[in-house]
């Protein structure tokens, strides 16, 4: 290496340094960074780690008796009893049908007059249940609670006099990776995601399109500074803030939320750098792309929540959309994070899920970052 | 006075939809987003992957599997030899539940014992692997149900009969869609709304505003007036859309859809504009909205039901407009809810409107750097 190589590259070195302490020191005087790093993931965390939850409990459901006698007391006692629905008792359908319509009650469990001499009789004495089909994942589960009351008062009363209740074949579900189907410890995991998309796209949405609306791009332009180091300068600072808000955002998920995590801290800090680049990415080539900082703020309103949200299989099921949908989700980097991160929380370092996801980020890191650098030229238009 | 508050207005439209690539931002995606998300979001279990272990082979347990196999439900994607195929296949999400008929199944029905099934599932996503779960108990209830028939065994002595109103076949899709309906209406307006200020104030511009005859009532009607207009536009044809793509029922009236369509315009704009005047850069205004927009999204009932979070996270969605108009669009589209029904749900939306306008016009002065 000849000495004058050795010179511009300590040159090069000295001035990536400068630009980062630049770039550190908007960061610490402009409280919104920070406020995006450390404060977001908290707020949001907190809201959502309690407020988001797919486990209905305490479901409110009228209970509609026209003719009490022992076996419905029995019947209805199974509902008090079950942790499941918050049972109320409604003197009639009428009154019932009204409460649903007014969303006072998730469903209608009503027993005719004849209930109980239709159950002692020959033949089967039916059991009413209506629920309020308008949200259809929580009626789902509720049809399923209903079923699961129905089977174990069937089963007791079996029991009780005396009989042996056969069905002919018994389902027996074991639930791996999470036993007690706690939806938070799916749901955390994913919002980590949806969170670092935001923040990381956030961070860098703006500091180009802002150096170029400023004019102060131009000003670097004439200095000795390649657009390599500008983007580095860039990218290293909020590459570090991104971390820290990354590990914050983990050990509130173990500590104060307690997700299991499985996997090893090693492949969650690697998998984790590797989103941040992509995220990071995606923000700076929003900003060279726009080269306006209100272009690029309404592009990353719209282009990072909502897919991240929706499409990244964080709250919906990848396998049950169509097709085609199914291909698009492909693009959207939070997708292969949250399997990751899933799986690394609830199942472990399960290299046939870790591999070929990190791998998927590698190339879109690479696609975003080369994007940037060829979309940014040291020239003016 | 309004001669004053038109020119700020074509102003307003002219800095939104002068610049190509801010014009393709408001009207593109959100549109391109209804098409992609009505059809990605959905909670409903379709071609789920499922492996049969089947150690018994015999007839009963070739029916049984076939019951999985011919649910649209599921989709049978391998066929396992042996006990330590499972971990794997489930490990690495291949399959999202595995099928184990163990030994003499056939023998155990026969002789009236209960045979057990056994179902291996993935629960890393639980709201999937309980919806795959109800779904195997259904079959293998009519499983049981068939085979007692065939076998003269008696039936139990009470059934269930389950009727779901409004969606007799519950699926998720209608519910989902009028809910997005609600999630780019609110984009809308946060991106009409939450950057005007606030590049004024970065590029100094809004000093110069402030020096004018228009009084700030004047100035929050002019930064007011674009996302309502195009908020109803884009709402609109969302709302179109949604009817004539998407097939979702209409049940209530167009009036009582508007006026909680427009109320709740008035209290994103405000809340908007009330970011966009506190921000000093841009980056501020984008944080905020952010800050605003995604646990309003979250925190509306639009994925997750309000009445399963704590009692301290419900009361705070009562602050939340979004919550209101998730109710308004569900109600009218999908039960023909009356507008006295949903009185309660507008006066929120026009109580947080006002406020957060009401504060926006008084930031405007009182903001100063």
């Amino acid at each position: 290496m000849s000495g004058a190589d050795r010179a511009a590259r300590g040159g090069g070195r000295m001035r990536l340094r400068g630009l980062m302490r630049k770039e550190a020191l908007q960061i610490l005087r402009d409280p919104s960074s920070l406020a995006i790093a450390f404060v977001m993931p908290v707020v949001l965390l907190l809201l959502f780690g309690y407020g988001v939850s797919l486990d209905a409990k305490h479901v409110p459901i009228a209970l509609v008796v026209e003719q009490p006698s022992a076996a419905s007391a029995d019947f209805t006692a199974s509902f008090r009893r079950s942790p499941y629905f918050a049972p109320v008792r409604m003197a009639s359908l009428p009154a019932a049908e009204r409460a649903l319509l007014a969303g006072q009650v998730n469903g209608i469990v009503h027993l005719r007059a004849d209930f109980e001499t239709r159950l002692e009789g020959p033949g089967q004495a039916p059991i009413q249940v209506i629920v309020n089909g308008v949200d259809a994942n929580t009626a789902g589960i509720v049809k399923g609670y209903v079923q699961g009351v129905w089977s174990n008062w069937l089963q007791r009363r079996a029991e009780a006099a005396g009989r042996e209740l056969v069905s002919p074949a018994r389902l027996e579900p074991r639930v791996w990776f999470n036993p007690d189907m706690r939806s938070r410890d799916y749901l955390v995991p994913g919002l980590v995601v949806v969170i670092m998309t935001l923040i990381g796209a956030m961070l860098t949405a703006l500091v180009m399109a802002r150096e170029w609306e400023r004019g102060t791009l131009e000003a670097l332009m004439v200095t000795p500074v390649t657009i390599r180091e500008i983007l580095l300068g860039k990218l290293v600072p909020y590459f570090v803030l991104g971390m820290g808000s990354m590990a914050l955002s983990v050990a509130m998920a173990v500590w104060l939320f307690d997700v299991p995590l499985r996997g090893s801290f090693a492949v969650l800090a690697a998998t984790s750098a590797l989103f941040l680049l992509v995220a990071l990415g995606m923000g700076l080539l929003i900003s060279v792309i726009a080269k306006n900082q209100f272009v690029a703020g309404m592009i990353a309103l719209v282009a990072t929540f909502l897919p991240a949200f929706i499409l990244s299989g964080f709250i919906f099921d990848i396998n049950s959309m169509p097709g085609a949908i199914q291909v698009l989700t492909h693009v959207v980097a939070a997708r292969y994070f949250v399997a990751i991160l899933q799986t690394l929380f609830l199942a472990g370092d399960v290299w046939g899920v870790i591999l070929p996801n990190a791998a998927a980020l590698v190339v879109m890191a690479a696609i975003f970052l080369g994007l940037s650098r060829r979309k940014s030229r040291k020239r003016l238009e | 006075m309004w001669a004053r508050i038109l020119t700020l207005v074509i102003k307003e439209f002219l800095a939104l939809l002068k610049d190509k690539r801010s014009r393709i931002v408001i009207i593109v995606p959100p549109l391109a987003q209804l098409i992609v998300f009505g059809y990605a979001a959905t909670f409903d279990l379709n071609r789920a992957p499922f492996a049969v272990y089947d150690e018994d082979g015999g007839a009963a347990a070739r029916a049984l599997v076939a019951r999985f196999q011919g649910s649209s439900h599921f989709q049978r994607v391998a066929t396992l030899r042996r006990e330590s195929q499972v971990r794997p296949l489930l490990d690495d999400r291949n399959a999202l539940l595995v099928i184990h008929i163990p030994r003499h199944f056939e023998a155990d029905l026969l002789a009236g014992r209960g045979a057990p099934v056994q179902v291996l599932l993935d629960g890393r996503n639980s709201n999937t692997a309980m919806l795959a779960l109800n779904y195997s108990r259904e079959i293998v209830e009519q499983f049981n149900q068939h085979w007692s028939a065939e076998h003269g065994l008696p039936p139990p002595p009470a059934r269930l009969e389950m009727r779901a109103w409004f969606n007799p076949n519950l699926e998720s899709r209608w519910f989902i869609i009028s809910g997005i309906v609600g999630l780019l209406t609110l984009v809308v307006t946060m991106l009409v709304t939450s950057l005007s200020v606030a590049r004024e104030r970065e590029q100094g511009t809004f000093d110069q505003l402030l020096v004018t005859p228009l009084r700030p009532v004047e100035i929050l009607i002019g930064k007011a007036l674009p996302g309502l207009v195009i908020g109803t536009l884009e709402a609109s044809i969302i709302i179109v859309l949604a009817v004539v793509w998407f097939g979702v029922p209409l049940r209530g009236d167009l009036v009582t859809l508007y006026t909680g369509l427009v109320l709740f315009l008035l209290s994103g704009i405000g809340v908007g504009l009330m970011i966009s005047s506190l921000a000093v850069t841009l980056q501020q205004g984008l944080l905020g909205a952010f800050l605003f927009m995604v646990p309003a999204i979250i925190l509306s009932g639009f994925a997750t039901p309000i009445a399963n979070m704590p009692a301290l996270v419900q009361d705070i969605t009562y602050i939340n407009p979004a919550r209101y108009f998730m109710t308004v669009l569900r109600g009218v589209f999908l039960e023909g809810t009356s507008f006295q029904v949903l009185i309660p749900q507008f006066w929120p939306m026009l109580v947080i409107g006002l406020v957060a306008l009401t504060l926006a016009g008084w930031l405007f002065r009182h903001r100063m750097y």
